[in-house]
């Protein structure tokens, strides 16, 4: 009889509550890993996605980008896999790789023929707790590291400008930090910083597994619990909730790089989406970008593009899903002759036409048409749907939501739309960045054609 | 793609067991003269069409660099009936995308839409007349030319575009391969201009439909007249001349502001249908092409850290395209990487991949072949190439078979033959400091 319990509760341990959604099925192992699987059957391929809950909003000032150095070393060995190997294994069963680290969440994955998911499983659940994290690995790692930075960063005008909005714009919220860091402290950066990292937040209960593709729920939660239910579960470190102090009027900055055109950023603070039941505001913000700027006859492109001609480009930008809070952005470059502060006139001037006449039905019914389209085109691309599962769950919300956040943003009204624009587009919410060009100044001298040719 | 199998392959390679099957392509030439390609697929409420033509940069002269460019840029900015505004608001109204593609070779537009009859039925409407009655209009045309000048001078400062006209010129001359946008030559274009280069290429024959997904064939057939039945008849599209494979070794050291160094090298590579296509493909992938597990990047990247980004490609064109070899790294350090980039190459040129590379190599491609086609859009993608090249319809059923066929000593051999180390084109923007900018013009090493 004790026995026969025993065995039943092992049992119960091992395989939770499975729960269904749609083809997508849940289950958490007892060291607290949640596995989510999404079946899609057209091709005979699999994605395997680690989401770990920590990215750069995680940091601490003086080792910022430290969760981006730790998804590099992820690739540099275990005890039982040497550096490079992970790759060269995935390689050699025909798969992909990669990775990539956010302010809010650092994710790892491989897509496969469906055969190989095993493989990918063993590989990706040994660093998830045996990482060797070696001095010399290290070394040589953050050096690729600047190189990337100073790629990406340092010497893309358009990017450094980003970065110092973002700075400007959050005082106290670690958003005000760079994902990749700041140079300063890459250069001072220490294997031991890695590893405290890794120690900190690299656990199973800290972490979502999500598989997607020609796959069958009860064999990857099994191989889940054979590959990742050893694991010890950690304790997690307390989170600190940080809130961005109330912006006390507008921000401006000015970045100085050698650039041809200006450009011109306005990005005020703006809420995202806690509760996709009862919140609205996120949704109407979403069809409020979408009117701006959703497609070539959307506002910004039609009035200041095509119609008025004063700027070459424009945009709008919001995402309503994050940990942290959120921002609504426009942004420009001027057409040659007209100034920055002819765009920033302009698009302040759509803004206020939005607040004083809100937007047209047919407007509101693009933008939805187009969100309704979107939702069936993703199905075509398998990692896709597994990303946008990781995603939300790795921020604090669930995929479950989804077809709810879809019929709520279904039944955003113009006058929803025409109230967060008034409440969130003002000056105490903005900050102003702006790109000054500044000439090369070894400007390149060309020799004369075919000068160091012979055809 | 569970629905539509046409062949099987089961293969063994290495303990590399894979049987995956291929999408069934379906050719035919609709009465307009168009060659359509098109596969057949019910999973998804959604359909893919593309239609290629004959019209990339490379058709364009140096008088009139940047014609073929705007031709196909300002295709759906209106059209007869269609200002630029109401092409984009119908299409927005039932979630249609359209999208092009401009290389060297070909100039396309393309289309996303949900296959149910309204939708479907608008969105081919405006791909049809955008394809077949074009109006170039006269004021947008003015402001296309406003924007693209500006993004060029802006080009002009950013080392990679710097680097990469400089390059295409080391590399191909006055080859049209190696022809870039100039500010000077976009002033004098003309709506006329456009509209002769249109007639010249976008005719009916020289039309490549690709269709993919939720169509039957008697639909996917009107569908391929419906966008090219009113195209002009029997153009010239002319062809693109040979390109001279042997080039002088160059070194050009341009200076810029920036952190790193920007370094490019190559030669002319291979053509779309080059008989040394495979083994060249396979080869590539060890040399520099297979993500972190190439040589380059094991050299430069894995053990000593001096780049992020190093990579090697051939681009497969009409005539042969460029290989290349590209990487960023710091200033300081620019001829060191130089000199070890050259070092590996040298080394496999000089005595090709070992066998274990090459087994590993075949491991990846044909292991992660059901990656190639896993989705509606990649096998669009396929059949525009396989359309555009004439590629045999059964190249997907061949290319793991061809792939696994590649020897070390073929490898060896086509690399020996197309690239010779010591005449190479080099470009370095944001040179090593003290170098004087512009004027280091080295021949030979």
């Amino acid at each position: 009889m004790r026995a026969r319990l025993l065995k039943y509760l092992v049992f119960m341990a091992l395989f939770p509550a499975v729960t269904a959604h749609a083809e997508v099925f849940e289950q958490t192992l007892r060291n607290g890993l949640k596995v989510i699987v999404k079946e899609d059957h057209r091709a005979p391929v699999v994605v395997q996605q680690v989401w770990y809950r920590a990215g750069s909003m995680d940091e601490r000032t003086g080792t910022t980008g430290v969760a981006h150095v730790l998804e590099h070393m992820m690739f540099k060995g275990t005890r039982s896999v040497p550096a490079g190997e992970f790759s060269r294994r995935i390689a050699a069963a025909g798969g992909r790789e990669n990775a990539f680290t956010s302010s809010d969440y650092t994710a790892y994955f491989q897509q496969l023929h469906k055969s190989r998911l095993p493989l990918a499983m063993q590989l990706e659940s040994d660093r998830m707790h045996n990482l060797r994290l070696s001095d010399a690995e290290f070394g040589k790692e953050i050096k690729v590291i600047m190189e990337e930075r100073r790629m990406r960063t340092d010497d893309e005008p358009q990017a450094l400008l980003s970065e110092e909005l973002m700075a400007a714009a959050y005082q106290e919220h670690p958003y005000h930090h760079p994902v990749i860091g700041w140079m300063n402290d890459l250069l001072a950066m220490s294997a031991g910083d890695a590893r405290a990292w890794y120690g900190l937040w690299y656990a199973p209960n800290n972490a979502t597994l999500v598989v997607a593709g020609d796959v069958k729920a009860s064999e990857v939660f099994a191989l889940a619990q054979r590959y990742y239910g050893g694991i010890p579960v950690r304790k997690l470190p307390a989170r600190r909730n940080f809130s961005e102090p109330p912006q006390l009027g507008v921000k401006r900055i000015v970045v100085k790089a050698p650039a041809q055109l200006p450009r011109l950023v306005m990005a005020y603070h703006a809420p995202v989406l806690r509760d996709p039941a009862q919140d609205w505001q996120p949704y109407a913000l979403e069809v409020l970008a979408g009117v701006l700027d959703g497609n070539e006859s959307a506002r910004l492109n039609k009035a200041l593009v095509r119609e008025q001609q004063l700027a070459s480009s424009a945009g709008a930008g919001y995402d309503s899903t994050s940990r942290g809070p959120g921002m609504f952005t426009l942004e420009g470059t001027p057409s040659e002759g007209k100034s920055v502060a002819e765009l920033e006139a302009g698009l302040r001037a759509q803004v206020a036409q939005l607040a004083q006449d809100g937007v047209g039905e047919d407007e509101l019914k693009r933008v939805k048409a187009q969100v309704t389209a979107s939702e069936v085109y993703k199905r075509d691309s398998v990692f896709y749907q597994a990303m946008q599962i990781g995603q939300l769950e790795s921020i604090g919300l669930t995929y479950k939501a989804i077809p709810l956040m879809l019929q709520k943003l279904q039944a955003v009204t113009a006058q929803q739309v025409q109230e967060v624009a008034r409440e969130f587009l003002k000056d105490d919410n903005l900050t102003v960045a702006v790109l000054d060009p500044q000439p090369l100044s070894g400007k390149p001298k060309r020799k004369a054609e075919g000068a160091s040719h012979a055809h | 793609m569970r629905t539509k199998i046409l062949v099987v392959i089961a293969l063994l390679l290495s303990g590399v067991s894979s049987v995956f099957a291929t999408p069934q392509i379906q050719h035919w030439q609709a009465p307009s003269g168009a060659q359509v390609y098109f596969v057949e697929n019910h999973d998804l409420p959604i359909l893919d069409v593309a239609v290629d033509f004959a019209a990339g940069s490379s058709f364009d002269t140096a008088e009139k660099t940047g014609l073929a460019g705007l031709t196909h840029g300002l295709l759906d900015l209106g059209a007869e009936g269609m200002s630029e505004d109401d092409i984009a608001r119908k299409l927005a109204d039932i979630g249609a995308q359209m999208g092009g593609r401009f290389d060297a070779d070909r100039s396309g537009m393309s289309l996303r839409t949900l296959s149910s009859a309204a939708e479907r039925d608008q969105a081919l409407n405006i791909l049809a007349r955008v394809l077949q009655r074009p109006l170039f209009p006269e004021n947008v045309l003015a402001r296309e030319k406003t924007r693209l000048i500006a993004s060029l001078k802006e080009a002009e400062t950013k080392p990679e575009h710097i680097a990469e006209k400089a390059f295409s010129k080391a590399v191909f001359g006055t080859h049209p391969y190696g022809l870039t946008a100039e500010v000077a030559s976009v002033e004098t274009i003309q709506r006329t201009d456009l509209e002769a280069f249109y007639r010249a290429h976008y005719f009916a024959q020289a039309a490549v439909i690709s269709i993919m997904g939720d169509v039957t064939r008697a639909e996917a057939e009107a569908i391929a007249q419906q966008l090219t039945g009113q195209l002009p008849q029997g153009g010239d599209a002319g062809s693109i001349p040979p390109v001279t494979m042997q080039i002088n070794a160059s070194e050009q050291r341009i200076a810029h502001p920036a952190t790193q160094s920007h370094i490019l090298i190559g030669v002319p590579g291979m053509a779309r249908n080059d008989p040394d296509y495979f083994p060249l493909y396979v080869g590539n992938y060890i040399l520099g092409g297979g993500g972190f597990v190439s040589r380059l990047m094991n050299e430069v990247r894995e053990k000593r850290g001096m780049a992020y980004n190093i990579y090697s490609y051939f681009v497969p064109t009409r005539q042969p395209g460029v290989f290349q070899i590209g990487l960023q790294t710091r200033k300081e350090q620019a001829d060191e990487a130089l000199q070890l980039v050259r070092a590996t190459l040298r080394e496999f040129i000089a005595k090709g991949p070992t066998a274990k590379e090459l087994q590993a190599a075949k491991q990846n491609i044909i292991g992660g072949f059901p990656l190639r086609i896993d989705s509606n859009r990649k096998i669009l993608e396929y059949l525009s190439v396989i359309g555009f090249y004439g590629l045999p319809l059964t190249y997907l059923d061949d290319f793991t078979g061809k792939v696994d066929k590649v020897t070390v000593a073929q490898i060896h051999d086509a690399f020996r033959r197309r690239i010779n180390p010591d005449a190479m084109a080099t470009v370095i923007v944001g040179a090593p400091d003290g170098k004087e900018p512009g004027d280091k013009m080295e021949h030979g090493q």
